[in-house]
């Protein structure tokens, strides 16, 4: 039981207590540089999770086999080989996405969050953990780009996932598709999720 | 668990392990994707063209043609189009370094008499809400049909007959200004190859 407990607890943590965005504030630069539109933040969400994912398992597989000295460098290319094979399958299928996030697809590989679960969790945890660590850091992280893409859209062109509510030549608060409109909305964004999260435990 | 001890020989070979593995990952991965993603520059092409032309059923990704533009840097193609062996006109690439935030590169498909059949932007950094309005449909709809040697493609602050975006007069120059290209590029291919349908 309390095993079945601590593993819920392994992929629940990084949804709320631990969400990497609105608590921990990883990952900061693709959050603020990708999110002009909820499509943008939750396919970058998607990529991120899938490297996240791969380099927790391997991470957590190999992990005894790595001397302590250059387990950092040895996990960058685990990460690394795994961003390079999520741009090439973009730019293949998805090309129009793939555009769309440009170089933000390769700078995943300095992420601190992948780096970070992998360092702090993964190797030291065993395989079923590190899947679920790295599924619930993954879906925060994924909810928290949408939720940062969605307000951006609604707010900065009007439209939210492309499905425009507002005529093609209103004024809208171009500030919000522009950079600094990201640090505004995530830091009101934050201050909402962290005001919920307290309440709530 | 024992953690592997760091001597010389340990830490060579598991970074060695561990690149030769994600190397041929890599490899096989890159050779997977080499066609789709070939496949899918080519399909952005052909759509593209597709957008600012009448009906035609040549392959102009066949015909192109290279040309250098005077006093300009970058090269540019010409995509001629033809239907039922009768040229109908030119998909054009037309581009201006002096956007708001630099390069703004259109496709323009000028009729076989020289008039805009339709313009598509390929590139552009313009200012979000103020200059990308320049992919929106009011925008581009004045430039339908007018034929560039009686439609001026300035704006109209500098005695043209473009009406600039609000707020974005530099952005709607460097279109103009690119459209321009466009436009001289056809006629010198047009006028050169006696296809131009006065």
């Amino acid at each position: 039981m309390a095993e079945k407990t601590e593993q819920r607890q392994n992929f629940l943590k990084g949804i709320v207590k631990d969400n990497p965005v609105f608590v921990m504030l990883l990952g900061m630069c693709p959050t603020l540089g990708v999110t002009s539109s909820a499509f943008n933040g939750l396919g970058m969400g998607v990529a991120t999770l899938f490297v996240l994912l791969m380099s927790n398992i391997v991470v957590s597989l190999v992990k005894s086999q790595i001397p302590d000295k250059v387990r950092i460098p040895a996990f960058i290319i685990i990460i690394a080989s795994f961003v390079t094979i999520v741009e090439m399958v973009l730019e293949a299928f998805i090309p129009f996405l793939y555009e769309q996030l440009g170089i933000f697809i390769p700078l995943i590989v300095v992420n601190c969050l992948i780096l970070g679960r992998a360092e702090a969790f993964a190797s030291k945890n065993n395989l079923w953990s590190s899947i679920l660590d790295a599924l619930g850091m993954g879906a925060g992280f994924i909810l928290a780009l949408t939720a940062l893409g969605a307000v951006r859209e609604v707010l900065g062109s009007g439209s939210l996932f492309g499905w425009s509510f507002v005529s093609e030549d209103a004024n809208t608060f171009i500030l919000f598709i522009l950079p600094p409109g990201a640090f505004i909305a995530l830091a009101y964004l934050s201050l909402v999720f962290n005001r919920l999260t307290v309440k709530t435990s | 668990m024992g953690k592997k001890e760091s001597t010389l020989t340990s830490m060579v070979l598991s970074l060695l392990v561990i690149t030769l593995a994600s190397g041929l990952t890599l490899g096989y991965v890159n050779d997977w994707t080499l066609e789709p993603k070939a496949q899918a520059k080519l399909d952005r092409k052909i759509n593209a063209i597709k957008l600012v032309l009448p009906a035609f059923d040549s392959n102009p990704l066949e015909d192109v043609i290279v040309v250098k533009p005077a006093q300009h840097q970058d090269s540019i193609e010409i995509y001629p189009a033809f239907k039922d062996e009768k040229f109908i006109g030119a998909a054009v690439i037309g581009y201006s370094d002096r956007g708001y935030s630099g390069l703004v590169k259109l496709m323009v498909g000028f009729n076989d008499d020289g008039t805009i059949e339709n313009i598509a932007v390929l590139e552009q950094k313009e200012t979000p809400g103020l200059g990308t309005k320049m992919k929106n449909e009011s925008f581009i709809s004045q430039f339908r049909g007018k034929h560039p040697s009686s439609y001026n493609l300035r704006v109209t602050k500098d005695g043209g007959d473009v009406d600039a975006m609000t707020g974005a007069t530099i952005s709607t120059r460097a279109f103009g200004e690119s459209v321009q290209m466009a436009f001289e590029e056809f006629r010198n291919y047009a006028e050169a190859n006696y296809l131009l349908n006065q």
